[in-house]
């Protein structure tokens, strides 16, 4: 198959869990709204420690309709991911039950699994890690399923009925573009026909915390949690901490069109790249990320000039913004310069994995309303951050084309293009 | 010749219980030497399983900076390690191939579990502000690939997946996949290794360890003895090339071609559906293009589970017929190693090729009823021009992938 006729994959279902709201309704009215969900941390007693807040779901499992069994054995984390997926499977409007199994697949984006289960039974086996023998006894039955999070894939193949291709993507805090990206190279190679792709991540627990803290990635600005993350900001001093879910049902174009369905976006193209560099630190000059960029952009065929809007990482540290600026510049010239560009980090934080996906919740949500969301807290851009950040106040703005990009430790730079299909010219 | 796209194998890294570095576990493999023993990285005896197949004599300072080993947990020494041995035998210096040709896409299934057994013990033990700098990306499951990355200086696509013992398939799948895209050369594959308290009372909880003492006699998939695994650490590195790449620079060596591959996931427990293992096997033939009778031997997954062994019996002969192709599982000399396993059978795979010979299964008798043709006892001479490699984890991951040699190679 050639590039021009390969197969065109579209969203057609949108399953949002953030911090601040639930559903996706809720989701995008936060963040129209320019409301931030930080807040002083209240999962765990965060007292001692140097960042204390965090984005938080205020999540009920029974109420989401999880059953005492599915709360048992699955981490927060994966609860998130079943419940975003019947989400995003009920709004397309697709009976998964008349699809062939084996022709639906699962990616589910996680950058660390099921870390709060994890420091949570270590704590029980190892008696507060008195034992170094840790003791068997004490161990849940369904600990498994938090060693390995490719749980949370087969949860939602579970919950959706796919017996095609599931695997969970694991590429820090790139995760959420990677499962996207992974997802659609699936069905445009033919192996499926509709896929149930998203991320997930619930980090906020004390092993989590705790190691941010050892690298101050993450703010420490503990007395005013609702202004803490500061994108591009003067001010800004490290990212706040979050969690969530969002997943998507990806068809192919055709197919999608034939049974009438709601078509939001189509992921038109990715790209990953590596700045072989350090695992956590970015290189200034934004190489590999305007990279990604373009190579995302050329399997999209879509000129960088059609942007219409630059979801950004935006994680509120200094070397990210300086990295970003530059691979903007790099790979759109003057046009990174016109265009709008948002943080969505700055309302509902840096859910790690999760956040490429809800980000590209953002990005769809944004050509579909034709808004482009802001970035709160941001009311004196830092000196280097010359881009048109739409600050604090959300704004419409005619959007087929979006760019999402993401970086993540271990060095993956990842960008994601979505576009209008049925934009004029299409 | 090989058709536009062909993925092709140049280059194996491999770390196993019975052998470091490709020539070492392969002599040993013939040999049918057994690499389980007794835990001795901790005192296993208070536990209701004890034998693993652990890596001995790799010590990381011989092959890596010191300021490596503080930031790295033992499953990235190795595959940092085996990168170096895959890229050697490739006769590739990565960083002399221009920048974003080449990428690395690993596997992981607990991620560096050890290291991060030794943080919680710090912040429980002692509080927060014990905790390594280096405990943020240490003991995450993409830490293998970004170190990889750093070290050889890969700014090619680069990824990682989870699917538990099958992940080592799907991440050389999706490594074929970035070639096929236009990437030139990416590494692939799988090592893991958590061998530690922690990790063991974690695996112990999925309820699939062997408990037997005795090493010969522990894990025997396919046997009617068959009573669980023993986990083991290690695995294996690929070199992945477009094969007009690989070709055009002079490639030493071609160990084969990575032809087809499917992947699927059984159906919720209670669903009465069947297990999807089947019909990977039929879709990783029809993408490799190739009927039933050319696969000339498949490396099992061998879960050693009675109920596991009976459904990839059961898949195996309703599409190769009873006694219809010699199936073969080297990992009893191992153990499983999660998600370095598959990368392992593949490399085993490519040098069964090469040679002629089909390792063996040791320990095992395969039970009458799976009507299996198992290779068991000695290596068995063969002309073998493809072979099938099987790789499922738990929560009913189902990863096939068809591998061919080359012939003039032989």
């Amino acid at each position: 198959m050639t590039a021009g006729e390969r197969r065109r994959v579209v969203i057609t279902g949108i399953g949002v869990t953030a911090p601040g709201g639930f559903g996706t309704k809720s989701f995008w009215d936060l963040l129209t709204d320019g409301r931030t969900a930080t807040r002083r941390i209240s999962l765990f007693d965060a007292s001692t420690f140097r960042s204390q807040i965090a984005a938080e779901v205020d999540f009920d499992a029974e109420l989401s309709g999880l059953t005492p069994q599915e709360i048992r054995r699955m981490d927060r984390a994966a609860q998130f991911a079943v419940v975003t997926a019947r989400e995003a499977v009920a709004d397309s409007g697709l009976e998964f039950a008349a699809l062939d199994p084996y022709r639906t697949g699962v990616t589910i984006g996680s950058a660390v699994g099921a870390t709060m289960s994890l420091d949570q039974e270590y704590r029980t086996v190892s008696d507060d890690g008195r034992l170094e023998l840790v003791d068997y006894a004490y161990a849940v039955p369904h600990l498994y399923n938090h060693l390995v999070p490719s749980s949370f894939a087969t949860e939602v193949a579970w919950a959706v009925g796919a017996e095609g291709p599931a695997t969970v993507v694991s590429t820090g805090c790139t995760s959420g573009l990677d499962a996207i990206g992974y997802a659609a190279e699936i069905l445009r190679e033919g192996s499926a026909d509709v896929m149930v792709a998203g991320a997930t991540d619930a980090p906020i627990s004390p092993i989590t915390v705790a190691c941010f803290d050892a690298i101050q990635a993450t703010t420490p600005r503990n007395d005013d949690p609702a202004h803490a993350s500061r994108p591009f900001d003067a001010s800004r001093n490290g990212f706040v901490l979050g969690e969530g879910a969002a997943v998507f049902v990806l068809e192919e174009l055709g197919r999608a069109r034939a049974r009438g369905a709601k078509i939001y976006a189509e992921v038109a193209g990715h790209a990953s790249r590596s700045n072989a560099f350090h695992m956590t630190g970015l290189r200034p000059d934004g190489k590999e990320m305007a990279e990604a960029i373009r190579v995302a952009l050329d399997e999209a065929g879509v000129n960088g000039t059609e942007i219409d809007y630059i979801n950004a990482h935006g994680s509120g540290t200094k070397q990210n913004d300086r990295h970003e600026t530059a691979a903007f510049k790099r790979s759109l010239g003057e046009h990174a310069r016109r265009t709008p560009v948002s943080s969505i980090k700055s309302m509902v934080g840096h859910s790690l994995g999760a956040i490429g996906s809800i980000e590209v919740a953002a990005s769809v949500l944004a050509i579909t309303h034709d808004v482009v969301p802001p970035t709160a807290n941001l009311p004196n851009p830092a000196p280097e951050s010359d881009q048109a950040y739409v600050p604090l106040t959300a704004r419409d703005h005619k959007t087929d084309v979006v760019l999402s990009v993401g970086s993540g430790f271990g060095g993956f730079q990842s960008a994601v293009v979505l576009t209008n299909p049925f934009r004029s010219g299409q | 010749m090989t058709a536009p796209g062909t993925t092709v194998v140049t280059g194996l890294g491999v770390a196993a219980p019975t052998g470091l570095g490709l020539d070492a576990y392969w002599r040993a493999t013939l040999a049918g030497h057994n690499g389980i023993g007794r835990i001795t990285r901790f005192d296993p005896s208070s536990y209701p399983a004890r034998l693993a197949g652990e890596i001995t004599g790799f010590n990381a300072e011989d092959h890596l900076p010191s300021r490596l080993l503080p930031q790295t947990d033992r499953m990235t020494r190795i595959a940092l390690v085996s990168a170096d041995w895959a890229f050697a035998d490739a006769g590739v210096v990565p960083g002399e191939l221009p920048d974003y040709d080449v990428g690395v896409i690993t596997a992981s299934h607990s991620g560096g579990f050890e290291f991060g057994q030794n943080e919680l013990k710090a912040l429980w033990s002692k509080g927060g502000q014990y905790v390594s700098a280096y405990q943020s990306f240490a003991w995450f499951y993409a830490v293998n690939s970004g170190q990889i990355s750093i070290r050889n200086g890969l700014r090619g696509p680069s990824s990682v997946v989870v699917s538990d013992q099958a992940g080592g398939l799907d991440a050389v799948a999706q490594a074929r996949r970035q070639i096929r895209k236009g990437t030139r050369l990416v590494i692939s594959g799988a090592v893991d290794a958590s061998i530690c308290p922690w990790g063991w009372v974690a695996q112990l909880a999925g309820g699939r360890l062997s408990g037997g003492d005795d090493p010969g006699s522990a894990y025997l998939p396919f046997d009617e003895r068959a009573r669980g695994h023993v986990p083991g650490e290690g695995g294996a590195l690929l070199v992945l090339e477009d094969a007009e790449h690989a070709r055009a620079r002079g490639a030493a060596k071609i160990y084969g071609e990575i032809a087809g591959y499917a992947s699927t996931v059984d159906p919720k427990p209670g669903s009465g559906r069947i297990p999807g293992l089947h019909k990977a096997i039929e879709l990783a033939l029809a993408d490799a293009g190739a009927e039933p009778a050319e696969i000339d031997v498949v490396f099992a997954d061998a879960a050693g589970i009675p109920e596991l062994d009976r459904v990839e019996a059961e898949a195996i002969t309703a599409v190769f017929g009873a006694h219809g192709v010699p199936v073969t599982a080297p990992k009893t000399m191992t153990g499983r190693l999660y998600s370095g396993a598959a990368p392992l059978d593949l490399a085993a795979a490519f040098l069964s090729l090469r040679d002629g010979v089909i390792p063996p299964t040791i320990g095992s008798s395969a039970a009458a009823d799976y009507r299996l043709d198992l290779v068991t006892d000695a290596p068995r001479p063969a002309v073998l021009r493809t072979a099938l490699v099987l790789a499922r984890g738990a929560g009913g991951f189902n990863s096939a992938m068809v591998v061919r040699g080359t012939p003039e190679t032989h």
